[in-house]
């Protein structure tokens, strides 16, 4: 009894509290840039160009076919590698910095592939409408397809958003301090692994559930104006 | 106004449309009617260029119709109107949205003007109270009755319709069908594919009888319907006009 009040005090939940914020942080942060990158990718894989198509899928490829351990470590440790024998000087890798590129373009590829099929997805008429009325290419991508395209598309962003707050907890690897670094510290530190992983547990379960609620609410909301 | 020389459409190994040719004046109302299948549908598509054909040329206002050359492609398409059997709609835009979007964004109208055009032909379509409306909440004559108005609004010169009734409810059609006689009635030129054998023989002043992607019969609407010449249309006229 005294060993779990002892590693539940006040400032071990404080750190991993911190820890579960970071992971947020991660999550919304490459969320983002994923997104960024899914739109720039959806557009190359649906483009017209053979070389765009080309290098789209090539990214998706090697992003969805290779484990995302693999990747992260890859850009820690393999980078600075490259960075250093290009330029000569040696390249010192922030983990969270690495972990957010990472996660990032992780994350884009699986974007790319959702936003490339709600892009797909929306009915052919509503080209031909925009054609007729005179919109070009780039507008009826902008004002039409692409609005009607996130809407289907959000559902599967915000399970997207779930992994990625899970998937986070791949970059303590590299010894970014996030939710589950932070129970395997304590975990050391205590010789008790089994407080701080179910800790770690209720709280990637709250952020996790938390989102789907929202998730939730905000697809209904969009279902009405539908 | 528009001429169509020759042109001939094959989708995979069916030819939709074969050497079809044909003349619309200024002001004419042309109906293109004949059995399902017959590219009715696809000769209209062809002369706002959603489809190209392989052969054959279509000219607007006496200048060709060529994707090529893009500006001018892009100048004669906009002179055409096209409405829809599936109306299209932009499900995520309000009906004054949908009328305004185009002007605005792809010719630079502003938006007072481009407000003050759409709510005219909304009221002109009868649905001017229905302008902040989102497309779902309206019935399918509805939304078929702000699809001609959407297209009215870039002021052109001769209007399509691809079957604009055959997707309505029955008691749907008139409404759009009083449109429609409207805009004839203001001397606006129009091609339409329909079913509508009520509207082809009052509304309009020719009907092209299609079947079989062949132009079988093009005359004057009264004659056509009083005396169908070729075997094959008085066949489709005695199955469609059962009353």
């Amino acid at each position: 009894m005294n060993i779990i009040q002892e590693i539940l005090s006040r400032d071990n939940l404080l750190f991993m509290i911190r820890g579960a914020g970071m992971s947020l942080a991660l999550a919304i942060g490459a969320l983002t840039i994923g997104i960024i990158l899914g739109t720039m990718g959806a557009s190359a894989k649906i483009s017209k160009s053979p070389i765009l198509r080309f290098l789209g899928s090539l990214y998706v490829e090697v992003f969805r076919g290779t484990p995302m351990l693999l990747q992260i470590l890859f850009f820690f440790l393999g980078v600075p590698v490259m960075y250093q024998s290009i330029t000569g000087n040696a390249l010192r890798a922030n983990p969270y910095i690495v972990g957010l590129i990472a996660l990032s373009f992780n994350s884009g590829a699986y974007t790319t592939e959702l936003i490339r099929s709600g892009v797909m997805g929306v009915d052919k008429g509503q080209w031909e409408a925009g054609e007729t009325l005179g919109l070009n290419y780039s507008q009826t991508m902008r004002f039409i397809i692409l609005p009607q395209a996130f809407k289907r598309v959000i559902p599967p962003i915000i399970s997207e958003f779930i992994t990625l707050i899970k998937d986070s907890s791949l970059i303590s690897s590299i010894g970014a301090a996030e939710l589950l670094y932070t129970a395997q510290v304590l975990g050391a530190r205590y010789f008790n692994f089994l407080v701080p992983l179910i800790t770690a547990s209720i709280m990637y379960l709250v952020l996790t559930l938390t989102v789907s609620y929202f998730g939730r609410r905000l697809e209904r909301r969009l279902a009405i104006s539908d | 106004m528009i001429k169509v020389d020759q042109i001939s459409k094959t989708f995979k190994d069916v030819t939709a449309v074969n050497k079809v040719s044909l003349e619309i004046k200024k002001g004419e109302i042309v109906c293109l009617i004949g059995p399902s299948g017959s590219g009715k549908s696809t000769v209209l598509r062809c002369i706002h260029g959603l489809e190209t054909p392989e052969k054959g040329s279509i000219y607007v206002n006496n200048e060709l119709l060529d994707a090529k050359n893009s500006n001018k492609y892009r100048a004669l398409r906009n002179k055409m109107g096209f409405v829809f059997q599936h109306f299209n709609l932009f499900p995520h835009k309000t009906v004054l949205e949908n009328l305004t979007l185009a002007p605005m964004q792809a010719f630079g109208v502003s938006e007072e003007e481009a407000t003050k055009t759409g709510c005219q032909y909304l009221e002109r379509v009868g649905l001017l109270d229905k302008k902040d409306e989102y497309p779902s909440t309206l019935s399918g004559g509805q939304k078929q009755r702000v699809a001609i108005a959407r297209s009215l609004c870039l002021h052109p010169e001769v209007m399509l319709f691809d079957e604009p009734t055959s997707a309505l409810d029955p008691e749907m059609v008139m409404e759009v069908l009083e449109v429609m006689k409207e805009l004839a009635k203001q001397g606006m030129t129009m091609i339409v594919v329909t079913h509508e054998m009520g509207f082809a023989r009052e509304v309009a002043s020719r009907v092209l009888f299609l079947e079989n992607g062949k132009v079988i019969e093009d005359r004057d609407s009264k004659e056509f319907f009083e005396q169908p010449k070729s075997e094959r249309s008085k066949n489709f006229l005695s199955k469609v006009m059962y009353y």
